[in-house]
């Protein structure tokens, strides 16, 4: 379990996140294998958060339900809280956040915001319509 | 530079050295230490060097590492920018002394898809800020954020609390922005900086491009609000500061050779004022170069630093020139006592002439400076601006303490004429040179119209300059045969 400087909301949230089954940086156990499917429209999805503001709590649950509603089982959602690894920002040229990066399929996207707008998440990670 | 006269304390603001030269002067020591102070300007306009100047002399001379976030230009182009001004990005990055960090921001790979904001960005300088534990960041340029983000109204609030941020971990930060068309930067970040604004401008007239500082605000601080010039070279910026505004400089009663005996005869039998300022003005042939030469050989016979602005012949031309008047310089310039710069006058503009010859004269500390001749200089500029650009030169030389020597070519009934009437107040001697013809033999006249603070003579010579050097003749007494072209006064009053 990751080490958290205030406990009450943070267990909220990491029970939350393992309920919502995404694989929280560092913690070891939760991380569910991919359902089984072609590598092309497998979603890898990474969410950079900064602590648990209202945003970030907002993002994770608005990512998982367009997610669950768009790419059942093709998909895997990374948090990075980059209060823990603040050197991980640059890669991705993180200035926002949160930040939502799309890194496979390619090519790489890049969208920013709490993810309340569905209509813009879907059209900012170009998601295929359920099949 | 702290004020030591005054022995009231005052609360001043501490200040962080730029190590520009003459921008720390301008400053009063720097910029506002731990606040953040925004540079302003068009495209091209040094603003960017600015900056990484200040970060590299803070790391290398100040023990002041700095980080750098650059919104423009990577990693790599930055440190060919740093390399061209003499420093090894890499080598001061290894060392700890520096960190740039390129953000990137594109607009068409960033949908916004709700509430978000800066942290990011924060969590990048805190990092980068820590790891070198800097004292100094430039954010380069900020505005670059206004094309990546839609949402003005957080990104205006993030802003704020950037600079807020900035100041609670009390870093001296700069930031740069673009000129906007009616305001200091396009985004209006002056908003937002209360302490210290400076506007770089670029100008360019007659062909000519001209570079100007001007400090706009800086709280807490008196200030110039004049425009400085400002040159770009190989060393990076240097500012001009004006110098003694105030005619404070001290006037020393030491006197120097003109280095022709009769010449100082006519002149209380001792020659100039140690650091007086002397124009030689004359028509075509007269002989001004040589009676430079003349004072500039005097200077370095006495063991003294002759620095020689020569705007019409190369060095080596004056060298042979002067040889066959039997001046030989060239003994001078082996011993390093003379040294020449040979510039076209319309290479760079006025300021940037100013830029220059402050800059030479900070590295070579002359007690003599021949500028040979303004009349050139001035060319492409108007009347105001010469004198405003002599005056400052010459107050700088003044509070130096280093003797000048102007020369001046004028033409009869010439618009030239004029320059020389608005230069001559800022003189101390004033030497005029004519030729004339009586009686069909053609001679050289040589006349000390004014010298400040002395008995000078007032009775016209002959000048006799042949191969053994300049001499002066007796007094002419059929001068006044035709005072007209001579007097310099007539000239001006025909205008």
């Amino acid at each position: 379990m990751p080490k958290y400087s205030c406990g009450v909301r943070v267990t909220i949230l990491v029970h939350v996140a393992q309920r919502l089954s995404i694989d929280m940086k560092k913690s070891s156990a939760k991380k569910r294998a991919p359902a089984k499917t072609s590598r092309s429209d497998f979603y890898q999805l990474r969410l950079y958060i900064a602590g648990h503001t209202p945003n970030s709590v907002a993002a994770i649950t608005n990512l998982k339900k367009i997610c669950e509603d768009k790419l059942h089982g093709k998909y895997r959602i990374e948090v990075v809280d980059l209060l823990e690894k603040p050197q991980l920002a640059k890669g991705d040229q993180i200035i926002a956040i949160p930040t939502l990066v799309r890194r496979l399929p390619p090519p790489v996207r890049k969208i920013i915001g709490n993810l309340s707008k569905t209509e813009s998440v879907i059209v900012g990670l170009d998601l295929q319509p359920a099949r | 530079m702290p004020r030591t006269k005054s022995k009231v304390v005052r609360p001043s603001l501490a200040k962080a050295p730029t190590g520009i030269q003459g921008l720390d002067e301008v400053t009063g020591g720097g910029l506002p230490k731990g606040r953040v102070t925004l540079v302003s300007g068009s495209a091209g306009c040094g603003k960017s060097l600015l900056a990484m100047e200040f970060l590299v002399h803070g790391a290398v001379r100040y023990g002041e590492p700095g980080v750098c976030m650059d919104f423009e230009e990577t990693e790599q182009k930055l440190a060919a920018n740093v390399a061209s001004l003499g420093f090894n990005l890499r080598e001061l990055t290894n060392s700890k002394k520096l960190l740039v960090d390129y953000v990137s921001v594109e607009r068409h790979e960033i949908a916004e898809t709700g509430e978000y904001n800066l942290e990011g960005l924060f969590i990048r300088l805190g990092h980068a800020v820590k790891a070198i534990k800097a004292k100094r960041v430039v954010l380069d340029s900020i505005e670059a954020l206004f094309s990546g983000l839609r949402d003005e109204t957080i990104l205006r609030s993030e802003l704020r609390r950037l600079f807020q941020w900035l100041e609670e971990h009390k870093l001296t930060a700069v930031v740069t922005g673009e000129a906007g068309e009616h305001t200091l930067t396009r985004h209006g970040l002056e908003e937002y900086i209360a302490d210290c604004v400076i506007a770089l401008d670029h100008r360019v007239t007659e062909q000519i491009s001209t570079r100007r500082l001007r400090i706009v605000k800086y709280r807490g601080t008196s200030h110039g609000t004049d425009e400085y010039p400002f040159l770009i070279d190989r060393e990076g910026i240097s500012v001009v500061p004006i110098t003694s505004l105030t005619l404070a400089h001290k006037a020393s009663s030491d006197r120097v050779s003109t280095g022709i005996p009769a010449l100082d005869e006519m002149m209380e039998g001792k020659g100039f004022f140690r650091g007086s300022s002397v124009l030689v003005s004359g028509t075509a042939g007269t002989g001004k170069s040589s009676l430079a030469a003349n004072f500039t050989d005097a200077a370095c016979a006495r063991g003294e630093h002759c620095l020689y602005f020569a705007f019409e012949e190369s060095p080596s031309q004056i060298l042979r020139n002067m040889r066959s008047v039997g001046i030989n310089l060239e003994p001078w310039v082996q011993k390093g006592l003379l040294h020449f710069h040979a510039m076209r006058p319309t290479s760079i503009g006025l300021e940037g002439h100013l830029a220059a010859i402050h800059k030479m004269i900070d590295k070579l500390r002359p007690s003599v400076v021949v500028i040979d001749p303004i009349t050139n200089l001035v060319s492409p500029a108007g009347t105001y601006d010469v004198k405003s650009m002599l005056m400052r030169l010459v107050d700088f030389l003044k509070v130096e303490q280093i003797t000048s020597m102007f020369t001046n070519l004028t033409f009869a009934g010439d618009p030239q004429a004029r320059t020389a009437a608005a230069v001559s107040s800022l003189m101390d001697t004033w030497i005029v040179l004519r030729d004339s013809r009586p009686g069909g033999r053609s001679r050289r006249e040589l006349y000390v119209l004014k010298s400040r603070g002395m008995a000078h003579s007032r009775e016209p010579r002959e000048l006799i300059v042949s191969d053994r050097g300049i001499e002066l003749g007796g007094v002419l007494t059929d001068y006044s045969s035709a005072p007209s072209a001579v007097c310099p006064s007539t000239v001006v009053a025909s205008e």
